[in-house]
């Protein structure tokens, strides 16, 4: 078992009335890659902001590397890096020109020249910051991230608003970082993306923590279901399955057939069955629960409002 | 190791560059306006005395400078800063609030030091103008009005939330000192009641401290503007890093 690198516990954050982040606790190990997702407004930015020595907590205890926060602020962020949801730089700055300045911040450095090469915005390096398209930008943030050589990485909604290509290209880039054996902390609303990327996966919603294990884990426990949809290619009712162990339910719609059940093994027992009783298929669909139906059994509703 | 304040200045001096619009209230305006005096009062000694209007009034346009710098561009440029996320990102990296002010102060420290060299070039060349202090006297107390001015600057440009609420404190801190300190007006036309406030202004014994030296007098001779000018030094230095919003 590898050393905690940030162990949270029961951070609460209020902003005036709205309590953002509400007794959540949970640890980050060296070398992982954690997700937090949880719908827009969850608290997911907080918390990181808080881990980040961003914010300060009302309450509760957050330890980064051995600092804390809120008094060792810039002994701790020389370790980290932070791209944020929603900030600038000067709009007339060239973008060597910014990574230079932020470069002069750090102890040890990487080479930024590496860094804009390997996100494709060379080609960009002498661009002002105002020229620069959304996707662009949010990618030079993910640039500006890692220019400190950090330890732990904090990557907030970091692939909202980009295109498919980027999106592929920044989780390349964020394994790299794990082989490189920094820790990645980042924040998502797309599932997909969490269960893919992640190594564990904390889910958040109303400030609260409500689940907490690997994508599989979660999936196992709380996904639900595997459904099962064939077509035989003529009306067919799939009654004469429900009595096969593991068949959870089914249902007809004419030539559909849709099977929900408990167990991957009752799959080949469905194609045995059906082999049996001399059907055809027109077309056989396994469907696996996914993270998305996790956050939608655990919390009743889906991520995306 | 680099050194966060350089690379700082260096970036917002660059960036000074790139924005011309604020040059002219810095560089040329004080300038066109000492010209506009000076074509109406001369230069010819004043009766009695060895210094004419020019000698008098051109630390009065250095003190112009130094606010126009200190005060309207620093507040103006950090007030857009907090409202556009700028100081947010520069939070998530180990820089403190104090290297961010120290090297916005050095980008505009350059431009002031422009500005004065202009007025300076004018004044000499046009006007005949006479330096009858010591050299370095006067380095010493242009220094520290320029300090003190800063860090009055700094108040503001920690606070402002909004690049709109930075313009506007930072007018009502300019336009008062503009005419009750003597930079833009002589300061011996003012009625009594506003030479009294214009005592609580650090810019009015900015510029009388300068103006002292460079007319001959010694900075020790000024005992209550030396201390009022440092007195804002300390007082400007620990509100804006004590109380310094990131946003």
């Amino acid at each position: 078992m590898s050393e905690n690198v940030v162990t949270v516990q029961n951070l609460i954050k209020h902003y005036k009335d709205v309590k953002a982040v509400d007794g959540i606790s949970f640890a980050v190990k060296r070398g992982e890659i954690f997700g937090i997702v949880g719908p827009n407004g969850a608290g997911k930015t907080t918390t990181i902001e808080c881990i980040a020595s961003m914010r300060r907590a009302d309450s509760g205890s957050v330890d980064v590397l051995g600092l804390d926060p809120v008094k060792d602020s810039i002994v701790l962020k020389r370790r980290i890096g932070l791209q944020q949801q929603e900030s600038e730089i000067q709009d007339r700055l060239r973008l060597w020109e910014a990574m230079e300045l932020f470069s002069s911040f750090y102890d040890t450095v990487l080479d930024w020249k590496a860094l804009l090469k390997q996100l494709n915005l060379w080609e960009k390096k002498d661009s002002f910051y105002s020229a620069l398209s959304g996707g662009q930008k949010k990618r030079f943030f993910v640039a500006m991230a890692l220019i400190g050589d950090p330890e732990i990485v904090f990557l907030d909604e970091f692939t909202s608003g980009l295109d498919p290509q980027s999106r592929i290209s920044i989780w390349k880039l964020v394994k790299e970082l794990r082989d490189q054996g920094r820790t990645i902390v980042l924040s998502t609303h797309y599932m997909d993306e969490a269960e893919k990327l992640c190594d564990r996966v904390a889910i958040i919603d109303h400030g609260k923590l409500t689940a907490l294990d690997s994508p599989s884990n979660l999936i196992s426990m709380h996904g639900g279901h595997i459904r099962v949809q064939f077509d035989v290619g003529d009306v067919f009712d799939g009654e004469s399955l429900s009595r096969l162990e593991g068949v959870e339910s089914v249902l007809n719609d004419g030539n559909v057939c849709t099977l929900e059940v408990s167990a991957s093994s009752t799959i080949v027992e469905i194609v045995k069955k059906l082999d049996a009783m001399g059907q055809g298929l027109d077309s056989f669909r396994i469907e696996a629960p996914t993270l998305e139906d996790v956050f939608l059994n655990i919390t009743g509703r889906e991520v995306r409002d | 190791m680099k050194s966060p304040f350089i690379a700082v200045s260096k970036s917002e001096f660059i960036l000074y560059l790139r924005e011309p619009s604020a040059f002219f209230f810095t560089l040329i305006f004080p300038l066109l306006l000492m010209l506009l005096f000076a074509s109406i009062w001369g230069n010819e000694p004043f009766p009695g005395e060895e210094f004419g209007y020019v000698d008098f009034s051109v630390t009065a346009f250095m003190g112009m400078v130094m606010v126009t710098s200190f005060i309207m561009s620093l507040t103006t440029s950090m007030a857009a800063y907090r409202e556009k996320g700028i100081l947010k990102r520069f939070r998530a990296a180990p820089v403190t609030p104090f290297s961010i002010l120290m090297g916005q102060l050095a980008a505009v420290f350059a431009v002031t030091v422009a500005g004065v060299i202009l007025l300076l070039i004018a004044g000499f060349a046009i006007y005949d103008l006479k330096f009858m202090g010591n050299f370095f006297e006067f380095v010493f107390v242009f220094h520290l009005s320029a300090v003190s001015i800063a860090a009055l600057g700094f108040i503001p440009a920690s606070l402002a939330p909004t690049a709109r609420s930075g313009e506007v404190i930072a007018n009502i801190m300019y336009f008062p000192m503009l005419f009750l300190s003597g930079a833009a007006l002589p300061h011996s036309m003012l009625p009594d009641f506003l030479k009294d406030i214009s005592l609580l202004l650090p810019l009015t014994h900015a510029i009388k401290l300068m103006q002292g030296v460079w007319l001959g007098g010694h900075f020790w001779d000024y005992p209550v503007h030396l201390a009022v000018l440092i007195g804002f030094v300390f007082a400007g230095l620990f509100v804006s890093v004590r109380f310094f919003r990131w946003e």
